[in-house]
This record gives C-alpha cells, structure tokens and sequence, in this order.
C-alpha cells in the first residue's frame, strides 16, 4: 500500500512550512525541496560555507516530523564507518564460546552473520527505518572518490548488498540531503541522480529577515545598516566573504556588546567577527575607509 | 502539447550546444519535475529545471540566458503595453528621450525589480528598434538604446535620490550596480526580441558565451578577467584539497610491523588491520618563467597567481618575467598577500621586463641565462608561459637546451589554439621540440596541468 507522502504538497507550502520553523527559504529552495520529496530523488545542495545548507536538512526533517540521521562525510571515510560493519570482536567471542560444544562450522557460521552481528552505520540505519528520515550526507565533497561509489546504490536504487545477508531495500525512501562546499568536483554519476541547488548568500532584504528573526533583540535600525555593511563586504574580492552565520555571529556581538550604533569605529572595533583573515580584514579597513 | 515537447526538446539542444552535459536520464527527471509543479510561475519552472539539469553554478549563467530566450517572459511588448490607451503617442524624439530618462532616474532609485524590467523592455521598444526593409529584416539593438539612453550619465542623479539615508559614496556605488543591473536586463531584453523575430535557435548560436572556466584567456574581456581574478583562489583551494587527498591515498608506505602486532592483540592476536609507515613526500623546487607582454600578460599573471596559491606544495618557488629582458618578481608573492594587490604590483614591475618592448624569447633565455643560471638544478623544475611569438628574432634553441637540461622536468605552457601554433611568428614546434609544449587556453586546462604536475 503506497503510504502517503509524508514531505511538503507543493513549493508555496514548503516556504510556508519552512518559515514556520526558522528557516527563512526562498523560492528557489522551497521548490527545489519539495521537487527532491516528490520526486523521492536525493537534493545535492552546493554554495559557500555558512549559507545553511546543513540548516536546510534540518529543517526539514523538523518540519516534516521526520528522524534526521546523519553521516559526517570526512577523507579517509570509508564503507565501515558509511554502510555497516561485521562486530568482529563478538563474532570472535561467539567462535570461541562455541568451540566446547559440539556445534558444527556451518551453524556457526550462519550464526554469526546474522543481525545481532551487524552494526548499522548510517547510510544503512537510513534505509532500514521504516518511520519518515532525511539523510544528511554533509560534506561529501570531503569523501574520497571511491566514497562516491558506494553512495550511487544507496543513491539511485536506495538499497544495499551486503555480500551474507543480501539486498536490503528501503522500506520508505528517506528524504536525502547532500551537501557540498564544492571544493572538489563531484562525479557526473552521482550528480546525474540528484536534483542539484545552488545555495548563494540571501538579497538584501532576506538577510535582514534572517538577522531579524535569528537575533530579535537588535534593532531594526541597526540591522539595516548591518546588513548593507556585509553586502558591501561581499563585493569586495575578499578570500572568504562573509555568510549568513557571520551576519548573524555579528548581530549577536552587537547585542552582546550593547553597541547602539554601527558607525565606523564599532565596525573596525569587531571586524574579527566577520573576517577571518588578517588580509582580509586590512582589504575591508581599506577600501570601507575605516579608521583603524 | 505538441508545441511544447519540442520547445523542451530544442531548449536541451541548445543546453548541450553550449557545452553543458544533459544526459537522457536528466531529460527525463526534468519531465518528471515539471510534472510535479504547477506551471502558472515562470520561476517555478525556471527552477524545476535548473534542479534537474544544472549541477555546475558554473553553468548557471548560461542556462538562465538561454531559458529566458526559449521561455520569454513575454512576447513582443507585453499585454500591459498593449491595453494602454495612449500608444499613439511620439514614441521616439528628443522630449520623449528627456522624459524617459527622467522616468528611468525614479524608477532605478526605486529599486523595484519588477520596474525595472519593464523599464529595460521599454527602453529596448523605444530607443533600440531598428526598423528593417521587410518582415523578419528588422531586429534590435542593446547597444543602440543604451548608447542612446546612456544610464551611466545618470549615475549621479540615482545616487542624490539614494542619499537620503546613506552617505553618499555608498549611494554612488549602489546606483552603479543598478545601472549595471539595467544594462544586463535591457541586453536580456535585446535577446528576447530578437528570438522571437527569427527563432531562438538563432540567438542560441550567436548570443551565448561559454562560462567562465572555459573562456579564453586571449578572449576574455576586462570585466571577464576580473571575475577569472576571482576564480583563481577558489581554483587553488580545489586543487589543494585534491591533491592533498591523492597524496593521503598514496601515503600508504611499507607495513608497520610493531604497530600491527601490537593492534592485533586486541582482536586476539589475529591482525585484522594492518598499519603502515608514512610515506615521505616529494616536492620539487618550481621556477617560473613568464611571457609578460601585452597579448599573453592576463594568462601569465594567473598562472603566477594559480602557482604561489599553490605554493606550499613545491619545496620553492622562483618567478620570472620577460618580455625581452628578465626580472624577478619572486619578492612581489608575500604569504597571505591579497591577489588583487599582488596584480597590480606584477603590472607596475612589467617595465622592468623590457628594453625595447618587443618580445624576444632568445635575449631574454640568454639574459636568464646570463644572470639567473644558478636557479635551475637538479631538483628544479622549469615552467615556461608563453605563446612562442618572438618577432622572428633569433630563437637561441641552443639556450633553452642548456637550461632544459640543467633542470628535472620543463614544461611550457602555450596560451594559444593548437591550430594557431606556427602560424606568423610563432615559434611553438621549435621550442616544443626542446621542451614539452602543453596547451592551456583556459582555466580548467590551466587546473588540470597544475594538477598533473604536482
């Protein structure tokens, strides 16, 4: 029996479901995450780091009262720590226990390749729940390339060989969510299977929001002038401009630190807030024409 | 329907003429997408299909002129146009330019982006129409209505209207954006009209430019350079990252044996895992050796900068420029220095790289020769950027032999089309013979030779 759909019914619901919860999605997003839930195709979600895209995972998971498993990709991940792994040290133990009694090899050997053996790691855990779950693969950019290949099984058929117990299939799809800082191209087969979304830093006017309602206690004033400051930061050829996370750490220092007004000596004053390299930072002094 | 399935089959095409991957399968889950949205929101489905078939930013530019030319926002001037009462008015004379510009100096210091667009589509209809001799000869023209119109003029105007609540140099720089933001609109707006006059295919071919990482170097524009300016320090952290990975992936040297005994007593003595030593790294001292005259400078200087990114994976890094005299500019690349300085210090010091002014390749190999012979042993590497074309002067082969040889490896990167090499003056078989002659025409050959070579 098809179970019904537990994600979003159409774009305007998933904005509206979205916001609800925090997170501020423009259209673009909203729909391209309620085309990943329809179309039960996994959402590869590329920008710079700090625009929330891990956010975006969670969020839906939040909205949708869906479980969120997630598998931190880094270098040297590898089907162990991604699928499952055999308990090799209770595997042994039970060979050992066994060697008194009189059972014959072959029983044991079916004996320990059985569930209580199997360690589900996430990919895998993903599949296997049979209650609503966004996967959250972040970071696969970090993974090596062979990573990418173990991913396209779970990706496109959404199941998994394991070589003794066999093919497990998804007992509902999860709702899947790549993220990347695209510091290396991904494979075309794994992006041929994913519906792909570009994450950029917000306009204007939906940063202000986002400040806005991230750090209430700012004033609006305030925040307008913020939010410009940043834009302006953004324009200048910068080696990491800034994203949503610094404008929000930013409003927050500003809070933190009862600055009433964001003239120019209170933008030198926690300029570190925001840029995180010293040549950055002389670059920004220099050309905003602060007085350092 | 039927109309509609082809229009997305020819959109496609042109996708994959411009150079952007879209596989059957692609196709397909785009059909599937557009399907599952309501089709009342042009965004909607703009998105519904760079969901499925856009999976390089990169790429993005391009999709989003050729959507807009395959799936106009309107045809011809709009229905809103259509229904005003006073279309008979002068729609093309001094006054009426006057009261445009005026209308246009609100209109941008508004901001509405709604406004915007019709005021683009208006300036195209009224000041960019060139009337042709028959049906399908007349066409339009961006340049004409921006010539005539001339929004940059009205930069000063936009920003006293902005200075109400922000000093006025932040209200210039913003009124400079929107002025930008109008020109790429009334282009846009340029291409639409023109699809429709003689078919999109037509614009597809002509109007479309490949992204970024694909330009050519001896093709970019200045405003192309900066944003390849940009790319560069992305480019490297890429490449760093990469090679970083391969070289962890390789590290595995000969077995640990100590470690590994020792790790299978906790499995019972049987070894499951296996440790093993680490491998040392190999890093070669790089020096670089640039053509800085004018044809080939913008590819020279990424290169350099691409290279000092790069830098912490060579042992060291000794740079060059000529044009037909040598000097070094290895003390321009301070660490951490921000690359924007860093090209304006390189194009300060070009004057030292020449006598005349006329590209020699064989005095400046020989001057090198002469002067800096010590930076090349035997565990250098000799880069040399260039496109061979050294006004039919004497080539020293023979120096660039010496210098080839006293080094590890050379390679010289050519900016030019392989078609073009030996053409006029260049000398590409010549010293290709000599030293390995690569082409490197744009960004992603440029990543994929830096990263060969590491």
């Amino acid at each position: 029996m098809p179970q019904p759909s537990p994600w979003f019914t159409s774009p305007a619901d998933a904005v509206d479901r979205l916001a609800a919860s925090g997170y501020l999605a423009d259209e673009a997003t909203a729909t391209t995450a309620y085309l990943a839930g329809a179309l039960e195709k996994p959402l590869l979600v590329e920008g710079p780091a700090g625009v929330g895209k891990t956010e975006l995972a969670k969020a839906v998971a939040r909205v949708t009262g869906a479980e969120l498993v997630r598998l931190q990709c880094y270098e040297g991940l590898d089907e162990a720590r991604a699928l499952y792994e055999w308990n090799y040290k209770k595997q042994l133990l039970r060979i050992q226990a066994s060697q008194g009694s009189d059972q014959s090899w072959s029983a044991t050997h079916d004996d320990i390749f059985t569930d209580e053996f199997l360690l589900t790691r996430p990919l895998l855990t993903a599949i296997r729940r049979d209650e609503p779950t966004v996967l959250l693969v972040d970071e696969v950019d970090k993974t090596d390339v062979e990573v990418e290949g173990l991913l396209l099984e779970v990706l496109s058929d959404f199941q998994v060989t394991i070589p003794e117990l066999g093919t497990v299939a998804a007992l509902r799809r999860p709702f899947v969510v790549l993220t990347s800082n695209a510091s290396r191209e991904l494979s075309e087969a794994v992006k041929r299977r994913c519906l792909y979304l570009h994450l950029d830093y917000p306009d204007a006017a939906r940063e202000l929001q986002i400040v806005s309602s991230q750090v209430p206690d700012l004033e609006d004033r305030i925040a307008g002038r913020l939010v410009e400051t940043v834009g302006r930061l953004r324009d200048l050829d910068l080696k990491k401009a800034p994203s949503i996370a610094e404008s929000v750490d930013w409003a927050r220092t500003l809070v933190a630190l009862e600055i009433g007004e964001l003239d120019e000596k209170a933008v030198a004053d926690t300029l570190g807030v925001v840029l995180k390299h010293v040549s950055d930072q002389e670059k920004a002094i220099k050309e905003l024409r602060l007085r350092s | 329907m039927s109309g509609l399935v082809d229009r997305h089959i020819s959109f496609l095409e042109a996708l994959r003429a411009a150079g952007m991957s879209v596989s059957l399968a692609e196709d397909l889950d785009a059909v599937a997408a557009l399907s599952a949205v309501a089709w009342d929101r042009r965004e909607v489905v703009r998105t519904a299909y760079a969901a499925t078939l856009v999976k390089k930013q990169s790429q993005r530019p391009t999709f989003d002129t050729l959507f807009d030319v395959y799936f106009p926002r309107m045809v011809g001037d709009g229905v809103a146009r259509e229904q005003e009462p006073d279309a008979d008015r002068v729609q093309d004379n001094a006054a009426a330019l006057a009261a445009f510009r005026d209308d246009l100096v609100d209109g941008l210091a508004e901001g509405d982006r709604q406004a915007m667009l019709d005021l683009a589509a208006e300036m195209l209809a009224r000041f960019g129409a060139m009337p042709g001799r028959g049906p399908g000869l007349s066409s339009w023209s961006a340049y004409t209505a921006l010539q005539r119109v001339s929004p940059q003029e009205l930069v000063d105007r936009i920003a006293q209207a902005l200075q109400v609540d922000r000093p006025l140099e932040d209200a210039r720089v913003e009124a400079r954006r929107r002025v930008g933001e109008l020109t790429g609109l009334v282009e846009a707006d340029a291409r639409r009209r023109i699809a429709e006059e003689k078919g999109p295919e037509h614009i597809a071919q002509v109007a479309v430019r490949p992204s970024i990482d694909r330009l050519d170097f001896t093709a970019a524009r200045k405003s192309d350079l900066e944003q390849m300016g940009r790319e560069i320090y992305p480019l490297a952290r890429r490449l760093a990252t990469r090679l970083t990975q391969e070289h962890h992936a390789r590290r595995r040297g000969p077995l640990d044996f100590r470690r590994t005994v020792r790790a299978s007593i906790s499995t019972g003595g049987v070894p499951l895992v296996t440790h093993h030593k680490p491998k040392r790294p190999h890093r070669t001292e790089l020096v670089v050796l640039c053509d800085v005259s004018g044809s080939v400078a913008s590819f020279a200087q990424f290169t350099l900068l691409l290279v000092y990114a790069l830098r912490e994976h060579f042992a060291s890094v000794r740079a060059f420029t000529f044009i037909d005299h040598v000097h070094e500019v290895t003390h321009h690349f301070r660490p951490g220095a921000d690359p924007g300085d860093v090209l304006a210090d390189l194009a300060a010091s070009t004057a030292h790289a020449a006598l005349w002014g006329r590209t020699n390749y064989g005095r400046a190999l020989t001057k090198f020769e002469e002067s800096y012979a010590d930076a090349l042993g035997p565990k250098s590497s000799l880069l040399i950027l260039g496109d061979a074309r050294s006004n039919y002067a004497d080539l020293h082969v023979d120096v660039l032999q010496r210098l080839a040889g006293s080094a590890r490896h050379s390679w010289w990167l050519n900016p030019e089309h392989r078609r073009h090499w030996d053409t006029g003056d260049s000398a590409a078989s010549r010293y290709g013979a000599v030293v390995p002659m690569v082409e490197c025409r744009n960004l992603t050959q440029l990543g994929g030779f830096v990263h060969d070579i590491l």
